[in-house]
């Protein structure tokens, strides 16, 4: 109040009484959940970059060594799952993607009156538990189920077997098995986005391409598909980034020979006695590797303004 | 589609359509059949999950069809151990709604409604927890609770701070997507009309910001009523519902699972079902 006598115009009345909440207002309501933040990700983040250099047992406790040793352990003797984590992952975010599409397309293009309860359809497994809806494959892909018979049937089974997709007689504990359950798992949130942008594609757009004379597919490759660019962004960063941190369906669908980063950095922190540096070691980079993915991809891809 | 295209030219493009319709034909149908397989695909889990509930398994898993039994329905809580794991999971569920609700909300508010610096650094640090592995933040907070309150004091309040941390990031997204989308000219309007600025929130701002975060808290509850790898690195020895879960794949997989998978589909689909209605009635009574 006493800047009120400093005011130069009666006019700016509300000015003086405005500006110092304008000041303090934010950052009281920032800073509970930025602490929250900060304590219980950042920091722990941070720790854990200082654990990975760390030696030690638990017995004795763990001492800052500046061992960087537990790099190149996490890194050579894990080879296999780096490769798996990432085959898997990029795998499922381009089936994903191509499944995905198709799907969007037609709900926000042919979806008429349907629509929302297409989209619900989309979101409504998922509330049933996502582990009880993969342990579900297990049934579904059964050695004596119905898709083992038809792909059997078909003589598919030999093909994919060679390949290296399938091993033997079974679908079940499979590479191939491993990426059905991650493109199940994510396919929702590839469909979201995509249908997001799709959905604002006015579809005038449509008629003035066929009206000039492009077909079907031009009119796609020329007009639609440049402006769900964001939705196929978005969709692939949030298919992909969830997807080469999971574990689960490798270890619900898969075999000893499909195993990724997440199963060896869960089995280093819960069950090997000591196995915490290397652990660390192994967050870290597969950290540092999803962000340096992630931000090329973004990058190529020149929209920055999705973060 | 015929309520769609009405706009303007709607008799100068039936006969356009007419003139291209054995192509136009084929490619609505191959979309439609990818839709339809892609449907399928994604729902049939689902109806495994409803149809394996009513069997009565051979072993101890319960993962081929033996014969019908309605035995898993008449007692879902024949394994305590199942029925108590589902209650750890709705307490840390609703306690961490209400806190990764609260907090988050107020940075929405403070992101949409207020200017200050830093404002990128703190946009990072909340993209990252929605861009990070699970697995890393489930290791990197297992290392700080070790190192912290040890291995002993694990348990629900510890699943509880990790699922407030990445609730929050989720909730502002989407709280801030509804006031961001607000007409402001409303509050300037209360303001006009001389609401304090309490009474401008209270009766104009927080009615139209509502639905933002009601969505909010059914978003948190959804993912950490669900969230198995975050849990599994902060639990100690408690044992939430996925985590028990994934033990069975262990020791036995009983119908009880399926009975429970099966109620939390069709107890969703009946708040849609009822929310649908309640909208249409509403809807019908304004006209």
């Amino acid at each position: 109040m006493t800047t009120l006598t400093e005011a130069p115009a009666p006019v700016e009345e509300r000015a003086p009484d405005r500006k110092p909440r304008r000041n303090w207002t934010p950052w009281v309501l920032l800073l509970p959940g930025l602490l929250w933040l900060t304590v219980f990700f950042l920091i722990p983040i941070l720790t854990s970059v200082s654990a990975s250099v760390q030696t030690g047992d638990y017995d004795d406790g763990f001492k800052l060594t500046w061992h960087w040793a537990n790099y190149r352990d996490a890194i050579t003797d894990f080879g296999p799952q780096y490769y798996h984590s990432l085959v898997y992952s990029l795998l499922t975010t381009i089936v994903c993607l191509a499944l995905a599409y198709p799907v969007a397309y037609f709900i926000a293009f042919k979806g008429g009156r349907w629509k929302t309860l297409l989209m619900a359809l989309v979101i409504v497994p998922s509330f049933t538990s996502f582990l009880i809806r993969t342990i579900a494959w297990k049934t579904i892909l059964a050695d004596n189920g119905t898709v083992v018979h038809t792909l059997n049937s078909l003589h598919l089974l030999k093909i994919t077997t060679a390949l290296g997709w399938t091993v033997g007689n079974h679908v079940l504990a499979s590479p191939a098995a491993v990426v059905c359950g991650m493109v199940y798992n994510f396919l929702p949130f590839t469909i979201l986005p995509l249908y997001t942008s799709l959905e604002k594609i006015d579809p005038r757009l449509h008629e003035a391409g066929a009206d000039l004379y492009c077909s079907a597919f031009t009119t796609w490759r020329r007009i639609t598909l440049p402006l769900s660019m964001p939705g196929v962004i978005g969709g692939t960063l949030l298919t992909f980034i969830p997807a080469v941190g999971d574990y689960i369906n490798a270890q619900l669908l898969g075999n000893p020979n499909t195993t990724v980063v997440g199963q060896r950095i869960e089995d280093l922190f819960l069950r090997q006695t000591n196995g915490y540096p290397v652990g660390s070691a192994m967050s870290v980079v597969m950290m540092v590797g999803t962000l340096v993915i992630v931000m090329t991809y973004i990058w190529r891809a020149g929209t920055e303004d999705l973060l | 589609m015929a309520t769609q295209t009405i706009a303007a030219p709607a008799s100068a493009g039936a006969p356009k359509e007419r003139r291209k319709s054995p192509l136009a034909w084929a490619k609505q149908h191959v979309l439609l059949v990818v839709t339809f397989l892609v449907f399928v695909f994604m729902l049939l889990p689902n109806a495994v999950i409803l149809w394996m509930s009513f069997n009565s398994p051979a072993g101890k898993f319960n993962y081929t069809w033996n014969k019908f039994s309605l035995d898993a329905w008449k007692n879902p809580c024949s394994n305590s151990t199942m029925c108590h794991s589902i209650g750890l999971s709705l307490e840390i569920g609703v306690v961490a709604t209400i806190i990764a609700t609260i907090l988050g909300t107020m940075i929405a508010f403070a992101m949409v409604r207020h200017r200050f610096k830093a404002r990128s650094g703190i946009n990072a640090l909340l993209f990252l927890p929605m861009a990070a592995p699970e697995v890393v933040m489930g290791a990197t907070l297992a290392a700080l609770f070790f190192n912290t309150i040890g291995p002993g004091g694990m348990g629900f309040w510890t699943i509880t701070i990790a699922h407030v941390m990445f609730c929050i990031s989720y909730v502002v997204v989407t709280v801030k997507s509804r006031l961001a989308g607000m007409d402001p000219t409303l509050e300037r309007a209360a303001q006009d009309l001389y609401a304090t600025p309490t009474q401008t929130f209270m009766k104009v701002t927080l009615p139209l910001v509502a639905p933002g975060i009601g969505a909010a808290a059914l978003l948190a509850f959804a993912i950490s009523i669900d969230d198995y790898i975050i849990t599994v690195f902060t639990a100690g020895n408690s044992e939430t519902f996925p985590m028990y879960i994934f033990g069975s794949v262990q020791r036995a997989y009983p119908a009880q699972i399926d009975v429970i998978g099966s109620l939390m589909l069709l107890g969703t689909m009946a708040v849609i079902a009822v929310s649908q209605v309640l909208n249409q009635m509403r809807a019908a009574r304004k006209k």
